[in-house]
């Protein structure tokens, strides 16, 4: 795949915390580390009343929205039973300590 | 695992005990056996305490299935259905049912229930004697009451009496012969069963007390006509249920040689006398016991699962019941020994107008028992005192009246969920109506307040309408619904409490929330948003400047030091010591609101400007134009000191109580709490800042300054207590701060001074604050310890700390970074 963006170091996010890619037009991602620095990326938007995720408790693989407490997977995005709903994720990897995202279209800047 | 190396595990009963076990069982370890069910009965495992309703017309079999042979298809059970087993061979390890299957394995679940109890009398195998067990007995009922006119139900007991409802409300001409004076007289006492028995006959049903069956007569065409007394006379029945108890089913157990007691007897850890076998439900007898209800069944599951998953740290210690009758229309309640007796004291009320009686047992100070009729509101509340064992002098005054755990407002002003119809809202944070709940109770199988919350959204936000939900759950769930376990974990990832996670904390000197969930054996790799943002707390509040504050493990408003809003921007709300405030300063929010274009600017109900639609990247800016410190309104810590304008202006006003206000606030900001904290002093009596609803309100008076403690103002109005007297502004500081300190160091998180106070007694805080004047000093010095140099969390980020949780990613210049 050839439209993976550099967007920032792993250490440029906080371990069981998030950043914020802001994209014009387009709905903020926010990008996740986990405690074993394994890195998600989802559509900043809670599918239950579009809370920021990216503001949530990160738990294992999942976040706690802030607004009302639903638990969303990063993995697949999707609200933890009995919430139903999901929200999109991006792929994302990291390569020598840089997190590369993958988007459809590419990220202005 | 390949199959075949897995262990097998055979559970013989494929009632509620024994899948419930299967269900913790498979939660904690899916692969480790593989698990064969036999169950004598055609049917999966269905909720036996909601027969009642099926048979009263209100629900249907389908609707009352637990487990549909899905979810045993689904997690590769083998089930055995209409097989009965017949021998447990110990030496070789193999069950036998009555067609001659077998079945080996490496450890064995008992869940065989229990039987109900025969009378010894002629008559009781003619046809159309049933009992009242399964599902068998509820149809053929539901077939006599289509056919035929006269049934007598033999038992008064809950059992009965709710057969003798469903069959009254199908049609028969129904009487129950009960042999005791008064009804259900293992639940209620004389009083209660006699409102009871009135509002039942009101219903249309007969009632023969004190009287003892000596036969079931036959008619003409061999199927049974009638009941026959001791004393001769006779009854006409076309249809008799006997229903005077039930007997552990131990049979099985018995003839493979396991020790029997009234129950197969079992340990803490539900093994029987053979460890590879255990035993849950009715058929077991732990510490004497054999329980014939339902929460003790789902406690006993939970530790059972947690043995045959191998982790082998629960114990089951015996459980509290409480029962409530399903008699749609009659509200009926009663938990622990309400029979009284030696040593102990009746608060009664009666009010039989209103058709209402309740009866408190107190022992040793203690909430021992209590039967409530016609006004169960209070029920969970009683239950919790019961369990809790709380000393209850200092609310003795109010007890009766009840806690009645409802908030004031949200839900109509209702307190009587069986009151309510389907289409009222019952919680008015989520719109949840009782009808949605009552269905997601029926279709999903829902037992606890947690599983309603969790489903339904009822109850989850700000717990007012908890009490209401606890009714529900009640009624419709069953009578013995399962109640919270005495001692309540902190979440799902563990099962301490937080009482005992504090003092782990203390004891063994913990530092940071990993120490904390190695040391407590914590299930979860980083807990959850709930367990997190709690040892985050504990931890900084144990051990001031040792410790480190773990921001990730704060909620999004402690992390960013601004409220969040519904569209992710936030509240910026700066200090105004005592609600005073000046011109220079209104001039700098009012610059503030223009240039960061802030769309709403709001007074709020604590003397201060909320500035709302605050986007996150500006909130650094936003604090330094303002050059305030923080309000905190945020945070659990201090909020705000409000304050009447006092006697630097009032003329009513005795004392400077805005003065007084800023000092405490001066003196008591930046300090972090289980919960938020709000004070308020008045100059005078006439308490224009609100005093008695607060954390700590004081009031002037010409002599000095009273303070009062544990207050609150929202979800529940709580007035606050009268704690002391004091006569200097000094004492004033003092004995605020060292309450705040006790409130601190042995609250629980999120648990209000209300909350605490209620939980210890305002007895232990006086004898704290006030009767230990040392303690009281070192209180406070440990507070003022934990403020020295705590930081202004606004003009530290000011500062330049923190800085890249406020400002988006550039994936150019991290790109340019990453390559240089």
């Amino acid at each position: 795949m050839s439209n993976w963006l550099k967007i920032c170091a792993l250490d440029d996010i906080p371990r069981l915390g998030s950043r914020v890619l802001r994209r014009e037009g387009a709905p903020d991602i926010a990008v996740f580390r986990t405690a074993e620095d394994t890195v998600f990326a989802l559509e900043d938007r809670c599918p239950h009343k579009g809370g920021a995720l990216s503001q949530g408790i990160v738990c294992g693989n999942k976040v706690a929205c802030p607004l009302h407490n639903w638990n969303i997977a990063l993995e697949t995005g999707c609200a933890i039973a009995p919430d139903e709903g999901s929200t999109k994720t991006f792929p994302v990897k990291v390569e020598a300590g840089i997190v590369l995202l993958a988007l459809e279209q590419p990220a202005h800047v | 695992m390949n199959k075949n190396n897995k262990l097998k595990l055979v559970c013989v009963g494929n009632g509620m005990a024994g899948m419930r076990a299967l269900e913790e069982l498979l939660k904690l370890a899916p692969e480790l056996y593989e698990i064969t069910v036999f169950g004598a009965e055609p049917h999966p495992n269905y909720n036996r305490i909601l027969l009642s309703p099926v048979l009263a017309g209100e629900q249907t079999l389908p609707e009352i299935v637990l487990n549909d042979l899905d979810w045993y298809k689904n997690h590769n059970i083998t089930l055995h259905l209409g097989k009965k087993i017949t021998e447990i061979d110990r030496v070789k390890r193999v069950v036998r049912a009555d067609d001659g299957s077998e079945a080996p394995y490496d450890r064995l679940l008992l869940a065989t229930g229990s039987n109900p109890i025969l009378l010894p009398i002629p008559g009781m195998k003619l046809p159309g004697v049933l009992t009242y067990r399964d599902i068998a007995d509820t149809e053929g009922m539901i077939a006599a009451a289509a056919q035929y006119k006269n049934a007598v139900v033999i038992g008064g007991g809950l059992l009965g009496l709710e057969a003798a409802n469903g069959l009254k409300l199908r049609g028969m001409d129904v009487t129950v012969i009960h042999l005791a004076e008064w009804l259900m007289e293992r639940q209620l006492d004389r009083t209660a069963a006699g409102l009871l028995q009135k509002s039942l006959e009101a219903k249309g049903l007969k009632f023969r007390l004190a009287t003892q069956t000596q036969e079931l007569i036959a008619g003409e065409s061999g199927r049974v006509a009638a009941v026959k007394f001791r004393d001769g006379s006779t009854v006409a029945a076309d249809l008799v249920v006997v229903a005077i108890g039930i007997r552990p089913n131990t049979e099985l157990a018995e003839k493979a040689g396991l020790h029997c007691n009234r129950g197969v007897v079992v340990s803490d850890t539900m093994q029987t006398y053979d460890p590879r076998i255990y035993a849950v439900g009715e058929c077991a007898n732990h510490r004497g016991i054999a329980y014939g209800l339902v929460a003790p069944l789902f406690d006993m599951a939970k530790v059972c699962a947690n043995h045959l998953a191998q982790m082998g740290i629960g114990r089951y210690t015996g459980s509290l019941t409480s029962t409530k009758l399903k008699v749609t229309g009659i509200d009926l309640f009663s938990a622990g020994n309400f029979q009284g007796g030696d040593g102990t004291e009746d608060i009664v009320l009666s009010d039989p107008i209103r058709g209402v009686y309740k009866r408190l047992v107190i022992k040793d100070d203690r909430l021992v028992g209590s039967v409530l009729y016609g006004d169960t509101v209070d029920g969970a509340w009683y239950f919790k005192l019961l369990r809790d064992g709380r000393k209850v002098a200092d609310i003795r005054d109010k007890l009766m009246f009840g806690e009645s755990n409802l908030g004031d407002t949200g839900h109509q002003g209702q307190n009587r969920a069986a009151a309510m119809s389907d289409d009222m809202e019952v919680c008015g944070c989520n719109g949840v109506c009782k009808g949605s709940i009552v269905k997601a109770i029926k279709e999903k199988g829902l037992f606890t307040l947690d599983d309603v919350r969790k489903h339904t959204k009822a109850s989850s936000s700000c717990g007012s309408c908890t009490g209401l939900v606890e009714q529900i759950l009640m009624f419709t769930a069953g009578g013995d619904y399962s109640a919270a376990p005495a001692v309540k974990p902190m979440c799902g990832c563990t099962d301490r409490t937080h009482a005992e996670t504090r003092a782990a904390i203390r004891d063994h000197e913990l530092l940071t929330i990993p120490e904390v969930m190695k040391f407590l054996e914590w299930r979860t790799p980083n807990g959850c948003a709930s367990c997190r943002p709690a040892l985050n707390y504990y931890l900084i509040s144990t051990w001031p400047h040792r410790a480190k504050d773990d921001p990730q493990s704060r909620f999004i408003n402690e992390r960013a030091h601004a409220n969040i809003q519904k569209d992710s921007t936030y509240s910026v709300i700066p200090r105004m010591w005592g609600g005073v405030t000046t011109a220079d300063e209104l001039r700098r929010i009012a610059d503030v609101v223009d240039k960061y274009r802030i769309p709403t600017v709001k007074v709020t109900g604590g003397q201060r400007i909320d500035l709302l639609g605050v986007k996150k990247e500006d909130l650094p800016a936003v604090w330094r134009d303002l050059d305030m410190p923080s309000g905190h309104a945020y945070a659990k810590a201090l909020r705000t000191v409000k304050t009447c304008v006092g006697a630097e202006w009032c003329r009513f006003g005795v004392q400077d109580s805005t003065k007084m206000g800023q000092d405490l606030e001066r003196g008591l900001w930046r300090m972090y709490a289980p919960h938020k904290v709000k004070l308020a002093v008045s100059g005078c009596p006439r308490n224009c800042a609100e005093s008695g609803i607060k954390d700590v309100g004081v009031i002037g008076v010409d002599s000095g300054w009273e303070i009062y403690v544990a207050g609150n103002g929202g979800i529940k109005t709580e007035v606050a207590q009268f704690l002391v007297k004091v006569k200097t502004a000094e004492e004033v500081l003092e004995y605020s701060s060292a309450f705040l300190q006790l409130y601190r160091e042995e609250g629980w998180y999120l648990e209000r001074t209300v909350h605490y106070v209620h939980r210890v007694g305002l007895d232990y805080v006086k004898q704290r604050i006030l009767d230990d004047a040392a303690g009281r000093k070192a209180l406070y010095e440990r507070l003022l310890y934990a403020l020295k140099d705590e930081p202004d969390p606004w003009a530290e980020r000011v500062a330049g700390a923190d800085r890249a949780q406020f400002q988006p990613l550039q994936p150019a210049a991290s790109r340019e970074g990453a390559t240089a």
